[in-house]
């Protein structure tokens, strides 16, 4: 190809006086703004109508959780960590990182407390929710609250039985001076599970596990120190009377 | 040859703009539009019914409206108003699907929101609506959805079996069935769409071949 020659047509074209052909503004402004106002009406008045019912969904979720991390659960109190102690958390009183549900069993006895965390997964933000039963000094249950992983291979977190069973019963026991755990939660190959502290992986979805337990970790490593130093804070005596039932309300899901 | 003019000069009936979005001038198999949801929320039967349906409210609700205001829109300002009205009724479905159910929200997650951007929709605004009254264009919206919805379930269908082994959930075949995981990865979208786009392109191309020896034939018996 030849080069062209160059074409003086890049000149600025003189901007013309505002041209006949834009037509009248007026009618412009009224169509934008009208239809705006109008809109923003229709979708205040929608997301006043849907709030209270979403509310309740996401409250239903996170009870139903409460209840599958603590098997033995049959009644479960909300709690606020107040920086020197746990004090119960009416509705929205406690910011979403700082709460704590504690579970109580059908004679009022505290079994465990369920305690929320999150971390960053394959694809996004996975948020997780554990129980912790006091008395065995163990981890007994999660349960994916909110996560986009891979259908088919990084959501077997939520899915995979091996992959579940390892936090049935996982050792968060505390060191001696109380103030850090004894053991680190450590991720070992799917099946070289030998030690109560160590988790499974899983084939195929090896960023999805280790994030799971690298969550676990840095949480656990926090909140147990702290949930046992406070463990008087949850007496069943204090929180008698703000128990919801594990049968009463919404949590039902069998 | 003289008969199909006369057809046509009478104007397509109510009928025709209804049944045109599902067939013939269907939005994901014919006209290949807003591809980005096809692939991505049919990964499952339901997924794809609750984008599908969605869609198809947020279609049905801006035709309508659009259809009702083009003589108080100026033509300069149309597609940021046309936008505006989109933007709306997607977020009224965003709140809508929550308050309904927060698994199936956290299933279609941003998808919801990138509804205004289908071209499906715009499309139908400013190629229809703008220039149609309210009947018709309710009519194209409920066909060109409902057309939307079927292509996204027989994609999500077709998905749902090979890659999970069941249809809306209802376990299928017995425990021995090895599920084909690539189908409910965005590869086996692909591969999906392009078996059905294969499909309906060999009916369409079918369908030519008959009506072009029927017309030679006609025209051999009249000469």
């Amino acid at each position: 190809m030849s080069a062209a020659p160059v074409t003086p047509a890049a000149a600025p074209v003189p901007t013309a006086p505002v041209p006949s052909g834009i037509g009248p503004i007026w009618p412009m402004y009224r169509a934008m703004v009208g239809i705006g106002v109008l809109c923003g009406l229709a979708i205040v008045t929608v997301f006043e109508a849907t709030r209270p019912v979403i509310r309740r969904n996401q409250a239903a979720a996170l009870e139903r959780a409460v209840f599958q991390v603590l098997p033995e659960a049959a009644s479960s109190v909300t709690f606020g960590y107040a920086g020197d102690g746990f004090e119960i958390a009416d509705g929205e009183d406690a910011a979403d990182g700082e709460r704590v549900w504690a579970g109580y069993d059908a004679d009022g006895r505290l079994v465990g407390l369920a305690i929320e965390t999150s971390g960053m997964g394959y694809q996004d933000t996975i948020r997780l929710l554990y129980g912790y039963a006091p008395e065995r000094d163990a981890v007994v249950g999660i349960r994916v609250l909110e996560s986009k992983e891979t259908p088919g291979l990084g959501d077997k977190i939520e899915t995979d039985p091996g992959f579940l069973r390892n936090f049935e019963l996982l050792d968060v026991a505390l060191a001696a001076d109380g103030a850090s755990l004894a053991r680190s939660i450590e991720v070992v190959k799917p099946g070289a599970k030998t030690e109560p502290w160590q988790i499974d992986g899983i084939t195929g979805a090896t960023i999805s596990s280790v994030a799971i337990v690298d969550m676990l970790r840095r949480s656990t490593k926090v909140w147990i120190p702290r949930l046992s130093r406070h463990l008087d804070d949850f007496a069943p005596a204090r929180a008698g009377e703000a128990a919801t039932g594990a049968s009463g309300s919404e949590a039902e899901d069998v | 040859m003289s008969d199909t003019h006369l057809v046509d000069a009478a104007g397509p009936s109510s009928t025709d703009e209804f049944v045109k979005g599902l067939w013939r001038e269907n939005p994901v198999f014919v006209q290949a539009l807003g591809m980005c949801p096809v692939l991505a929320v049919s990964n499952t039967a339901l997924n794809a019914l609750a984008m599908g349906l969605a869609t198809l409210f947020v279609l049905v609700m801006s035709n309508t409206v659009v259809s009702l205001l083009r003589r108080f829109i100026p033509k300069q300002v149309r597609i940021a108003t046309y936008i505006l009205v989109i933007a709306t009724f997607v977020t009224i479905v965003d709140y809508a699907i929550q308050a309904i159910s927060l698994e199936m929200y956290r299933a279609l997650g941003a998808f919801i929101s990138l509804i205004v951007v289908n071209c499906l929709i715009l499309g139908r605004a400013e190629s229809f609506a703008s220039k149609n009254g309210v009947g018709r264009s309710i009519l194209d919206g409920l066909g060109m959805g409902i057309g939307f919805t079927v292509a996204l379930l027989a994609l999500g269908a077709v998905r749902e079996i090979f890659g999970a082994g069941s249809l809306f959930g209802v376990q299928l075949f017995h425990d021995a069935f090895q599920p084909w995981v690539m189908m409910i990865l965005p590869s086996g979208g692909f591969f999906t769409l392009a078996g059905w786009l294969l499909l309906f392109n060999w009916l369409r191309a079918r369908a030519e071949t008959l009506n072009s020896a029927k017309l030679a034939d006609a025209l051999e018996a009249t000469s």
